[in-house]
């Protein structure tokens, strides 16, 4: 947002002074919340690419596949897939936080305080099963 | 960008340019009234996301370990293709709307605003016309590999 201490500044202005707000506002799970939500936002356009990048390999051939597979498959690139996925199910189970609020329903004080900590445990959760369904149905 | 009616300067030519507060310069432009549509557009997007990104983390687990014809085979089937060429359309506006957001809270500076939120533009572009041509190739190829 807009504020006083980042405005473009020019010929000698001065910054106009403001009230501490990050430094000092003790974090709620609301508010955590919502900036998760952008960050993961963020996060998932690195996710995407890894998706499209996975998918021109195999338009490109089996050697281009093999190539990908191999490099998708190891634990490194294992490890940062299952960060991906968390923060796409984060950015998912927040978007259906929001769509919640966009009908009006559950903006009550213990609602609004669910909901947020059903998403960030439901994500957590939901990233654990999927990567168990997915370790089952390689191995079995 | 249109400039701002200046009404200090107007009104009171000797009112020092500083003294406009930024609600003040606003007053000028007005509202953009694209707000809405972004609304609307952004939810929509998000709930066509929500079905079909699920749906493709169930053919990603599918995919897992497959054979190159067997992959092959299961992104070019219809069921498949279909989808994926949507989610890709839908996902890329979803991030486009997205990062214009992001990029309109945190920028103020005119030029670099408008260069960023082109280059978002141009990027979700690329990025599905990557993702549909992936989708059309592989379609291509599962006539020319044998099942």
């Amino acid at each position: 947002m807009p504020a006083a201490d980042v405005e473009p500044q020019g010929r000698g202005h001065r910054p106009r002074p403001l009230s501490p707000h990050l430094s000092i506002y003790r974090p709620i799970v609301t508010m955590v919340m919502s900036i998760m939500h952008r960050v993961t936002g963020i996060l998932n356009v690195g996710g995407l690419l890894l998706v499209t990048a996975y998918l021109l390999s195999i338009a490109l051939g089996p050697e281009a596949y093999a190539n990908a597979s191999a490099v998708y498959g190891s634990w490194p690139a294992r490890v940062i897939l299952v960060a991906f996925t968390w923060s796409m199910i984060h950015h998912m189970l927040g978007g259906v936080r929001h769509a919640f609020w966009d009908v009006g329903r559950g903006m009550g004080h213990s609602s609004r305080v669910a909901l947020s900590w059903g998403t960030v445990i439901g994500a957590v959760t939901l990233t654990v099963v999927l990567w168990v369904v997915v370790l089952i149905v390689e191995n079995f | 960008m249109r400039q701002p009616v200046d009404h200090a300067a107007k009104q009171n030519p000797t009112t020092h340019r500083a003294m406009v507060t930024p609600l003040k310069t606003i007053r000028g432009l007005g509202a953009s009234r694209g707000g809405t549509e972004h609304f609307i557009r952004q939810r929509l997007t998000a709930i066509a996301n929500f079905v079909l990104v699920l749906f493709l983390v169930v053919v990603a687990i599918a995919l897992s370990g497959r054979s190159y014809p067997d992959a092959v085979e299961l992104v070019g089937a219809p069921w498949v293709a279909i989808p994926l060429a949507l989610a890709f359309v839908s996902v890329c506006l979803h991030l486009k709307l997205g990062l214009q957001i992001i990029i309109e809270d945190y920028i103020h500076s005119d030029g670099m605003k408008m260069l960023l939120l082109i280059l978002t533009v141009f990027f979700c572009l690329a990025v599905a016309a990557t993702g549909i041509y992936s989708v059309v190739r592989i379609m291509f190829l599962m006539t020319a590999v044998p099942a």
